[in-house]
């Protein structure tokens, strides 16, 4: 295993506010990272750094080996880094199915791909993802007028229509029905494993996180606390006094 | 409804054909209809489907005007002299030097203004919402004033086209317009079953979305706007021939009338639909003589009314309220168990 995503010293304030200092991780190909911290610790803004969101203060990112700490959005996304948002974002006006074609992998669609119409392969793998999260049977309906749930269960198929070779998840059970988490989890556990696609995992669900990552980093203060296997964050002093609040 | 459609384009097209036969005295009426119809349809293009509402559409449509008349005169004189003599000396145009600057005046005015676009759309489409009408209005605003203080081309007090050399002029000019109004139809129903399209709707119902999953928005922003620019910079070409006689401020750079009406027609036809701008403009087009005819002196009173009742009651215009109402005319499925909730979230 190396690592596909190399994050180095970086740094990012927000006015005063020092949301990221001098963080240092790595994302190993082909497992599932995680990515925990309270409220406010700068999950979010390191992966907003991440996927060239907004610009670093100081420090590199590199994807695939070369620096991307330059690029913006759309360029990044087009590498095969994708990230899910917290607050879901899907197109609202759009039926699922025109939701999952439009997300197709856009590194691969030259310009004039852009004049022709979805061919029976495209629309077959877009309703076969759909059916993957168990969207199939409203794969007609406008995305906005999907459950919340739902949406975030289109998210996830949009971004595995896009065949990225990291995927970055902010909280994706945040807001789920616990009935329908452990099917979550099921999913991106074989996203990883059958479509060997990274994980990089934000998650406040303990439970969830302990279960699917097999490496996981946490942030307080947005500094760097703690990182190692599962069982050694959950019995690290620091990790648990920062959740308690005695940082 | 999509087995009648064949049969209701030939019947729309015969239409359009005999229009200015069936209603001989108001072939004027008719080209102004089609001048509607062709800058609602682009401008929903961008507005509608794009979720850019741009104020400045009208820069195209003047400017428009201003290449034809430099090409058309360009072709047989020199442009500054024949301004400088603006009335005094008498330029004839052959029926030759007519057609040529006629068409070359068409194209060079569309490609120009497609060029304006890809321009001045790197710069203004990093605004965004109101902020981008408002910048695109100000580009408008701008190109009205330079082109009223550039004595070239005849500075505020305007240029003059040669006379149309025949007898059917208003014919001409109807058929211009009409042909210009068919082909921009049938491109636009044929790009909105593209993924060009998909992309536009996708940006216009969530942007940050759209550049998160590696779409070119940029791209296809301008790509789109170019489109529009196009066919209204043709549009204005083919007014500058009519109107013979045309000023910056308000028969070229026309901000507040034709660049408000187009907006105008989109918004009660109904937005991000293909039929909704025509149906708009038709509706706008047919209140705008009744009033302009009818209630003279209060005509703008009456526009201004319409304009305030469209954007407060009825916002999503006629083809969104039947929408609403009839999703499964338009394709669009809702959930049968769970109907109200998937209307509200419409």
């Amino acid at each position: 295993m190396n690592a596909i995503i190399e994050v180095s010293g970086v740094s990012k304030s927000y006015g005063g506010v020092k949301a990221n200092s001098d963080i240092s991780m790595q994302v190993q190909k082909g497992g599932i990272t995680g990515l925990i911290g309270p409220n406010g610790s700068g999950k979010t803004t390191l992966f907003n750094s991440i996927v060239g969101y907004h610009p670093i203060d100081k420090g590199s990112i590199k994807f695939e080996g070369s620096e991307i700490s330059k690029l913006q959005v759309p360029a990044i996304a087009r590498l095969g880094l994708l990230r899910t948002f917290q607050q879901t974002r899907i197109y609202g006006a759009m039926n699922c199915v025109e939701n999952m074609l439009i997300s197709m992998p856009h590194r691969k669609m030259t310009f004039w791909d852009a004049f022709s119409r979805n061919d029976a392969e495209q629309i077959e793998r877009a309703e076969g993802l759909l059916d993957f999260v168990g969207l199939y049977e409203k794969r007609y309906l406008r995305g906005g007028s999907l459950s919340f749930g739902q949406q975030k269960l289109l998210e996830f198929a949009m971004a595995l229509m896009n065949e990225p070779t990291v995927l970055l998840l902010d909280e994706p059970t945040a807001g789920i029905n616990p009935t329908l988490i452990n099917g979550l989890i099921d999913r991106l556990k074989r996203a990883n494993s059958e479509f060997g696609i990274t994980l990089f995992v934000i998650e406040h669900n303990m439970r969830v996180i302990m279960n699917m990552a097999d490496h996981i980093y946490c942030l307080a203060h947005g500094e760097m606390l703690a990182s190692g296997g599962p069982e050694d964050i959950q019995n690290d002093q620091t990790v648990i006094d920062a959740y308690l609040g005695a940082h | 409804m999509t087995r009648f459609m064949p049969v209701i384009h030939v019947l729309l097209l015969t239409l359009v054909i005999t229009a200015p036969f069936l209603l001989p005295d108001y072939r004027s009426s008719l080209s102004a209809l089609w001048i509607l119809i062709i800058v609602a349809l682009t401008w929903d293009l961008t507005g509608g489907q794009m979720g850019y509402n741009s104020l400045g559409n009208i820069f195209f449509y003047g400017t428009g005007m201003y290449v034809a008349a430099i090409i058309t005169i360009g072709i047989a004189y020199d442009v500054g002299e024949y301004t400088d003599a603006a009335g005094g000396g008498i330029f004839a145009f052959t029926p030759t030097q007519y057609f040529m600057g006629f068409g070359f005046g068409l194209i060079g005015a569309g490609l120009f203004c497609a060029a304006c676009a890809i321009i001045i759309g790197s710069v203004t489409f990093s605004l965004r919402g109101p902020y981008f009408a408002i910048g695109t209005l100000g580009v408008a605003i701008a190109a009205g004033e330079l082109v009223s203080n550039w004595e070239w081309v005849g500075g505020g007090q305007g240029i003059s086209m040669p006379n149309y050399p025949g007898e059917q002029e208003r014919l001409f000019t109807y058929y211009s317009f009409a042909t210009v109004g068919v082909v921009l139809y049938i491109f636009l129903r044929w790009l909105y079953t593209t993924r060009f399209a998909a992309a536009m709707n996708a940006i216009r119902d969530d942007e940050e979305k759209a550049e998160a999953m590696g779409i070119h928005t940029l791209r296809y922003k301008l790509v789109a706007w170019a489109i529009a620019a196009f066919f209204v910079g043709i549009v204005g070409a083919i007014e500058a021939f009519q109107a013979l006689h045309f000023e910056p401020l308000e028969t070229a750079y026309q901000t507040i009338n034709l660049g408000i009406f187009m907006v105008v027609c989109v918004l009660l036809g109904g937005k991000g639909t293909l039929w909704g701008p025509i149906i708009g403009a038709i509706m706008f087009h047919v209140f705008k003589e009744i009033t302009w005819n009818y209630f003279l002196g209060w005509q703008w009173v009456a526009l201004g009314a319409l304009i305030v009742v469209t954007v407060v009651y009825f916002q999503d215009g006629l083809m969104g309220w039947l929408m609403s109402k009839k999703p499964e005319w338009f394709g669009i499925r809702v959930e049968t168990r769970d109907t109200s909730t998937a209307e509200a979230a419409e």
